[in-house]
């Protein structure tokens, strides 16, 4: 069953091949056997999920079944979900329970998907190794001593491993993307606002975007299709009609125009990775598009813009956890600034500590306009590459990370090697485009991504893209050993 | 020396909405603490400011009655700092681009000269939560219910060289929010705030001396006092050899003085940035005039047509627009009893004087304005004498009814049938005859004395005129 798409999972609800509950149970019984070794869910909700599981075979019973109803899932422990408690991989929210659901998880609740549990994360989504997490590093399903990559590290790992038929995730710098790659799955972030925020915990508000990791591109294009949309309740999301994603998955690619940015390819990429990567666009070529090469110009600049910017907007987000009305609060303060002090040393970790510290000094007096203000100017040139490049082509290819997954604590006392692993990913943010990491050829055992760029709002074509190379290799169905 | 004083304000009105500034929470006053504050005003993870049209549509109308710019686009921002009543760890507010530019309002002084005072900017932003410091044992109380509350901070230039000046702008910014609806002003609940920026400087010099700051003066009497107290303290503190250290300073109104809260040095690295939940506002044409269309009469426009059109002094014109209830109800009796000079004296005296002494506002008024109409109507047309309309007035405002009632029920009808007063009047130059004596001889002051007899012996009801001549006549003999 694990191996199924998220369609023939629907067909087979539909024909009570099996029904939802056994469906979830399958999965609550793998995710209790593998899950151990991996720590990729931080909370399993095993009685809520069984409750939707039956709730599903009554409407699947009645008739009334949407693509999703009864296809169990998973949520990044970033949501908010009501009665069932959403860390953020932090010490600070251990014991918080939400009075509400996330959009994202409201909308995938009525579409009638089961959720199993909340997926481990780097704290507050700030890292990209799923190291951070106060709830342990997780390990990726393909070799045990590897990081699965982050933030949403979780949802990758439990993807990769068949804990779930797909998971959400977030991405701010490339928190879907890179883990995918990592984990050899599909992940994809959508256009900013895109997808509602409400209710997501916030990183860095104009950067932060939901998004879909799942085994195949048509599975992501399954639950895209009902998490995307305006909502009234994100002042930021898109008010832009949402196509059916599905539908397009199978338009040809004749004519298509892919665009190679010379500044992808360049130093600091792993040459098999690279191989990899050309492997993939020979593919493309035989499926009938046209490659071309372009450049991004100000790309270089995107990594210290980003821990300009994302700093900032963490430092002030990340007010809100003070001790005073929820979360960690320090034993007997002796004042109220030593309420604050502790409460917040305690309840962070050391990575959250560092970004509210870089964010607090760009936004202070005298530093402003050489840091914040310059990265938000250098932030609009970076848009203006990438507008200038889909003048010439269709989307923009490139590897997704610069190498395959690396060792747990190889990178955590360095971390501008950390940083340095979401180079190809963070221009997207900045700019607000939609990219997709899909599995290409693996080097040395290892999974390898190849992230294609859209312009705005343009996910159907990188979901159709993503799956018509899904047509013609078998890259993504590989399963880790001990997780097939 | 001689020195000036400079001040500036800042002003901030709470914008009279039903909801808050960024969420569905009701914003009604006086509520059980934190019953008022939804997911959003707490701060919770995840949730996000969504903003709430009408507190635009109040700030467009500010800026249309003072003339002012109105930003096409407008940003909020962030003011980031910890406080236990502020949940977010940071305040919505806007820094670089107010949705309120340059404007200016006309104040009346009371030599009578008129004196413009420029508004700098108006810029939008939420109101925090309440701490409470009593009743907690040794704990602070925390109330949400203001969280979110909209509000207008309207700034001023350094135009204000007195506190009588600085108070005279208060109170016109305190008219013109409750002339044009956009704030109820009431000053108790904390709707009405100002913050004064208070320096001085040797006459003649242009540089701005160090100014303090005296926060969240709640009063107009407070605020002129404040600044009287904080102008001495710098003259003495220069005057004495020292030099003002800028900071803020809170005003004790038990003590009459100010004293330090904060220094600069103190004071919080705001680190203000736009707010990337919400999109910068964009305020097109079409919007201002919707916004605008219904805008009243505004104090200075009205007041200068009380005094063409119903020919009324400077003074009680400007008495009678206070606000735009109190200018309604003059206009009404006006109307009603085709007298306005009558009614602006009426209005302006008698009544103020009751509802002053009941502190009941003109909206509570007993005597309503066809009540007053109709007394003055009496009046005019000689059934009763002014002296006696004071009765009536005391009457109606006791609920007594109209005044034909009153005048009916008490007897106060005017007496001018003229063959009973000089009867009366017989009776008494028969009854006084010293008195008469005297005033044959030439005492006409005796006169008086004459007439306040008539009166007493009429219970003040015979006609004064009908008095005068008869008396007149007789005692001549």
């Amino acid at each position: 069953m694990q191996n199924k798409s998220i369609a023939q999972l629907a067909a087979d609800l539909r024909l009570r091949t099996y029904s939802s509950v056994e469906l979830t149970k399958h999965y609550l019984e793998r995710i209790a056997r593998l899950d151990p070794g991996l720590n990729s869910f931080i909370t399993v909700a095993e009685e809520s999920a069984l409750a939707a599981a039956a709730r599903a075979d009554q409407a699947l019973k009645a008739g009334d079944a949407g693509p999703l109803t009864g296809i169990p899932i998973a949520h990044k422990d970033i949501f908010c979900t009501q009665g069932v408690k959403t860390t953020c991989g932090s010490r600070m929210l251990e014991n918080f329970v939400a009075p509400y659901d996330a959009t994202v998880v409201e909308k995938l609740a009525a579409a009638g998907a089961v959720v199993l549990g909340k997926t481990n994360m780097d704290e507050f989504a700030m890292g990209s190794s799923n190291e951070t997490s106060y709830y342990g590093a997780v390990k990726n399903p393909w070799n045990p001593d590897l990081v699965p990559g982050g933030s949403s590290g979780g949802s990758a790992a439990a993807v990769a491993a068949r804990l779930c038929a797909a998971a959400t995730g977030t991405d701010t710098g490339g928190s879907i993307r890179q883990p995918a790659a990592l984990c050899g799955i599909t992940g994809i972030k959508p256009t900013y606002g895109r997808c509602s925020r409400w209710g997501m915990i916030a990183f860095a508000s104009s950067l932060d975007q939901a998004g879909v990791m799942a085994r195949s591109a048509a599975d992501a294009a399954f639950v895209l299709d009902e998490m995307a949309g305006f909502d009234r309740r994100d002042s930021t999301s898109a008010d832009v009609p949402v196509p059916d994603y599905v539908d397009a998955l199978d338009n040809d690619l004749k004519g298509l125009r892919i665009g190679l940015p010379k500044e992808y390819f360049g130093e600091g990429l792993d040459a098999g990775v690279a191989r990899s990567i050309q492997a993939a666009i020979d593919e493309y070529r035989r499926l009938g598009a046209e490659i071309v090469e372009i450049s991004l110009p100000n790309s270089p600049l995107s990594v210290p813009v980003y821990y300009v910017v994302a700093p900032a907007e963490c430092s002030s987000n990340l007010a809100r956890f003070d001790g005073v009305r929820y979360g960690h609060r320090c034993a007997e303060p002796k004042d109220l600034e030593d309420l604050y002090k502790r409460s917040r040393a305690e309840g962070f970790g050391p990575e959250v500590r560092r970004r509210i510290m870089i964010g607090t000094y760009v936004l202070s007096a005298g530093y402003y306009d050489a840091y914040y203000l310059k990265a938000q100017k250098i932030r609009q040139l970076i848009a203006d590459d990438f507008k200038r490049a889909f003048e010439q082509v269709d989307v923009i290819m490139g590897p997704t990370a610069p190498a395959t997954a690396f060792p747990l604590g190889a990178k955590m006392d360095d971390p501008v090697s950390m940083y340095l692993n979401d180079i190809y990913t963070i221009a997207t943010n900045l700019a607000g485009l939609p990219g997709i990491s899909v599995p290409v050829a693996p080097v040395d055992g290892l999974p390898v991504g190849l992230q294609i760029i859209g312009n705005y709002f343009e996910e159907a074509r990188l979901l159709n893209v993503a799956h018509m190379l899904q047509h013609v290799t078998h890259w993504h169905q590989a399963a880790p050993v001990g997780f097939e | 020396m001689q020195w000036e004083t400079v001040i500036g304000l800042e002003i901030h009105t709470q914008l009279a909405t039903q909801s808050k500034i960024f969420s569905g929470a009701p914003t009604a006053f006086g509520a059980e603490p934190n019953t008022q504050a939804c997911a959003i005003d707490l701060g919770l993870p995840g949730v996000l400011p969504v903003l709430n049209a009408e507190v635009v549509r109040l700030a467009v109308r500010f800026a249309k009655a003072i003339q002012a710019e109105i930003a096409p686009r407008s940003v909020f921002a962030r003011k980031n700092y910890f406080y236990p009543d502020l949940p977010k760890g940071y305040q919505i507010s806007q820094y670089e681009l107010p949705v309120v530019g340059k404007g200016q309002v006309e104040v009346v002084l009371e030599e009578g000269a008129v004196k413009t005072i420029g508004v700098t900017r108006a810029h939008l932003e939420e109101d925090a939560g309440k701490s409470l410091h009593e009743d907690f044992h040794g704990f602070t109380g925390i109330d949400l219910n203001r969280a979110g509350t909209p509000l207008l901070e309207i700034v001023s230039e350094p135009d204000m060289r007195s506190p009588q000046e600085a108070v005279a702008y208060a109170k016109k910014i305190h008219q013109i929010v409750r002339y044009i609806g956009i704030s109820d002003g009431n000053m108790q609940e904390g709707s009405f705030r100002m913050d004064a920026n208070v320096s001085v400087r040797p006459v003649g010099q242009e540089a701005f001396g160090t100014r303090t700051e005296i926060k969240n003066v709640n009063s107009f009497r407070f605020l002129e006092k404040a600044i009287q107290f904080e102008v001495e303290r710098q003259i003495d503190v220069i005057e004495g050899g020292g030099s003002v250290v800028q900071e803020t300073r809170l005003y004790d109104a038990a003590k009459d003085e100010t004293r330090s809260m904060r220094t600069k040095e103190e004071a919080n690295d705001y680190r203000y940035f736009p707010d990337p939940d919400l999109l910068p506002v964009e305020i097109d044409a079409a919007f201002i005039e919707e916004a605008t269309a219904d805008l009243p009469e505004l104090p200075d426009a009205k007041r200068a047509r009380f005094h063409t059109q119903y020919g009324l002094s400077e003074y009680d014109a400007n008495l009678l627009t206070g606000s735009r209830d109190l200018a309604d109800y003059f206009e009404a009796v006006a109307a009603a009893s085709g007298e306005p000079k009558l009614a602006a004296n009426w209005v302006s005296g008698e009544l103020m004087a009751a509802l002053n002494k009941a502190e009941k506002e003109i909206a509570q008024s007993p005597v309503s304005a066809p009540l007053l109409a109709g007394l003055i109507q009496r009046i005019k047309d000689g059934t009763i004498s002014g002296k006696i309309a004071k009765q009536v007035f005391e009457a109606m405002w006791a609920g007594e009814g109209d005044a034909d009632q009153v005048i009916e029920s008490r007897g106060l009808k005017q007496i001018t049938d003229t063959g009973a007063i000089e009867v009366m009047i017989e009776e008494i130059i028969a009854a006084n005859p010293a008195q008469v004596e005297q005033y044959r001889a030439g005492k006409e002051k005796v006169f008086g004395f004459f007439v306040g007899q008539a009166m007493k012996a009429s219970k003040g009801k015979a006609n004064p005129q009908q008095v005068n001549e008869i008396l007149k006549r007789k005692l001549q003999g």
